[in-house]
């Protein structure tokens, strides 16, 4: 073996860590930006963004599959977000460490592990026959629910695991109680962390189809839907279809349907990282 | 009146016995040290005095601390009054990463004390006198508090509790993150305050108990050995390992 110098052998190493940094960007950055030539003049001439599907889904706009993940995700955050929160505040700040809150920590970590068809199943099992609530857009929020909180548990429990254990005896030891010190030192100090991590879980299930599917998905509807009871189109799943259940369709039509659910999901990734930086300014410990 | 009479106290960590049997009578406006070698029950001891302690898992105590001839531990004690009365100061400066003046008017505002904002700033100038840092920070009372030095954060900390108004100040070894000098001017402070509250300060640092106190209780094992007048605990202790600890051999 031939023994190389230090200052070479740095060299090599360095070059060889560029290389998988490049060789991790570049799928990404190829698939961005064929999406957004292939997809921009559609995409640009936004009557596809703003009108109903018409003969076939070969003509018209998007409208509705666009309406229904953004009806999605926003009623998913409001229901799931508070109970997220509060799951979290109640095994973080107030659980006594024993068997039974182990083994509910144990079992949130765990759950955020099952992938998400099997949610999808759980959802067509409980909402969509139990409680009969027919495949709908509520019986697709409250399965994203299922599915988001025990992520949504674990990243708000290591946002308030990162408020300095200092910061409440401070507090308490003012004669501050156990409430109003979560409400004033612990929650404004994590909700940056919170926010991000919610953020980023939420822009992840925009893109989801499985746990949708039987729960909430409809092929295609020409209209908008008027009450939670109704089905909805959403964009990953129109993606698929339109990609291969539909032969003779624009393929820039499917490019397009694409550029919309990466700027959704880039758009949330941009709020996330702005909030972030925005906290990150005020604060430093 | 402000005196703590510590009577039969014991502590525990869930099965560890910290503190055993404590008896010990603390006299009031004056500074009383804490000293011992590390893991001997100190800051257990101190963190009883306010009841900051209930805050940790398994901690279970049995005794008395009479504040004011009232047993603390009584059922129907309100600990948030307690902890108002008997404030706390710790190691590491902990400001809240909020401005120098949400930090003074923090206990004020949540505990409700005061609602009227005049009053309020009254408060807050006479707490930031009372640490000798007013004319530092009266010109900039809305920036971070995290921008003043370790000593300075250490004085709003003393504020901060002085605001509430309590009688008592447990000081945690206050001066181990600071250099000598800003040391030597807590020491001062602490000296001042305690004209008016009773001081209860826990110290690694023999001279600086030997400075500043009246009275020292040396504690070792969880056992409380010997308290005395601090002159009588540096020069002629009664006790022989109190001696072997004021003496370096150990510790
Ligand atoms: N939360 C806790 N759980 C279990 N044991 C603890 C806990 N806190 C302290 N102890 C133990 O209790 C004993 C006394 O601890 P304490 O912190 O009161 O000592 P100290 O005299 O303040 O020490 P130091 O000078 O290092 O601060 C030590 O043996 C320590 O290991
Ligand atoms: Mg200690």
């Amino acid at each position: 073996m031939i023994k190389l110098s230090p200052r070479l052998s740095q060299k090599i190493s360095y070059l060889l860590l560029f290389l998988a940094t490049v060789l991790a960007i570049v799928p990404g950055l190829l698939i961005i930006s064929i999406i957004i030539a292939k997809g921009k003049d559609v995409f640009f001439a936004w009557d596809f963004l703003t009108l109903m599907p018409i003969n076939g889904m070969l003509d018209g706009g998007i409208f509705p599959a666009i309406i229904g993940t953004l009806l999605l995700i926003i009623i998913t955050i409001f229901l799931s977000l508070p109970i997220g929160i509060g799951a979290a505040i109640y095994l973080n700040e107030y659980a006594k460490d024993n068997l039974l809150t182990r083994m509910i920590k144990l079992s949130i970590v765990n759950l955020a592990g099952v992938p998400s068809i099997v949610y999808g199943l759980f959802g067509l099992g409980i909402f969509v026959m139990y409680l009969k609530l027919g495949v709908s857009i509520i019986a697709g929020v409250l399965t994203l629910s299922v599915m988001e909180l025990p992520v949504i548990i674990t990243t708000s429990r290591s946002a308030l695991k990162s408020v300095p254990y200092l910061f409440r005896e401070a507090s308490l030891s003012l004669g501050v109680s156990r409430w109003d010190t979560i409400k004033y030192i612990v929650l404004p100090n994590a909700i940056p962390g919170i926010l991000t991590g919610v953020i980023l879980s939420i822009a992840r299930i925009a893109g989801e189809t499985a746990p949708l599917l039987f729960t909430a998905v409809a092929f295609y509807t020409p209209y908008l839907p008027h009450s939670i009871y109704d089905q909805v189109m959403i964009l990953p799943y129109h993606l698929y279809i339109t990609a291969t259940q539909i032969p003779n369709i624009g393929k820039d039509r499917i490019f397009a349907t694409a550029f919309m659910l990466l700027m959704i999901v880039l758009t949330m990734n941009f709020i996330a990282i702005i909030i972030r930086i925005y906290f990150r300014k005020n604060r430093k410990w | 009146m402000s005196n703590i009479e510590i009577k039969n106290f014991n502590m525990y960590y869930t099965n560890f016995h910290a503190l055993k049997n404590i008896n010990i009578n603390i006299a009031e406006k004056r500074v009383t040290a804490i000293i011992g070698p590390s893991g001997c029950g100190k800051s257990s001891l101190l963190r009883s005095i306010n009841r900051i302690n209930d805050t940790v898992d398994g901690v279970h105590t049995s005794g008395e601390i009479n504040i004011s001839g009232k047993n603390i531990y009584n059922i129907e004690v309100n600990v948030g009054i307690l902890r108002r009365n008997v404030g706390m100061v710790f190691q590491r400066p902990n400001p809240f990463p909020i401005s120098i003046y949400e930090n003074v008017a923090f206990g004020l505002k949540v505990n409700r004390i005061y609602s009227n904002k005049n009053v309020i700033d009254d408060v807050i100038e006479k707490s930031l006198k009372a640490v000798l840092l007013w004319n530092h920070v009266k010109d900039k009372l809305r920036k971070s508090a995290l921008s003043l030095t370790l000593e300075q954060q250490q004085r709003l900390c003393i504020a901060r509790v002085i605001a509430v108004a309590p009688s008592i100040i447990l000081l945690d070894e206050p001066c181990s993150s600071l250099d000598p000098i800003a040391t030597q001017k807590i020491e001062e402070l602490i000296m001042q305050l305690s004209n008016k509250y009773t001081i209860v300060l826990v110290t690694h640092n023999m001279q600086q108990a030997a400075r500043i106190s009246r009275s020292t209780a040396f504690m070792f094992l969880g056992k409380l050995i010997e308290f005395d007048d601090t002159e009588k605990i540096f020069t002629n202790p009664s006790i022989k390992e109190t001696e072997d600890y004021v003496s370096g051999r150990f510790g």
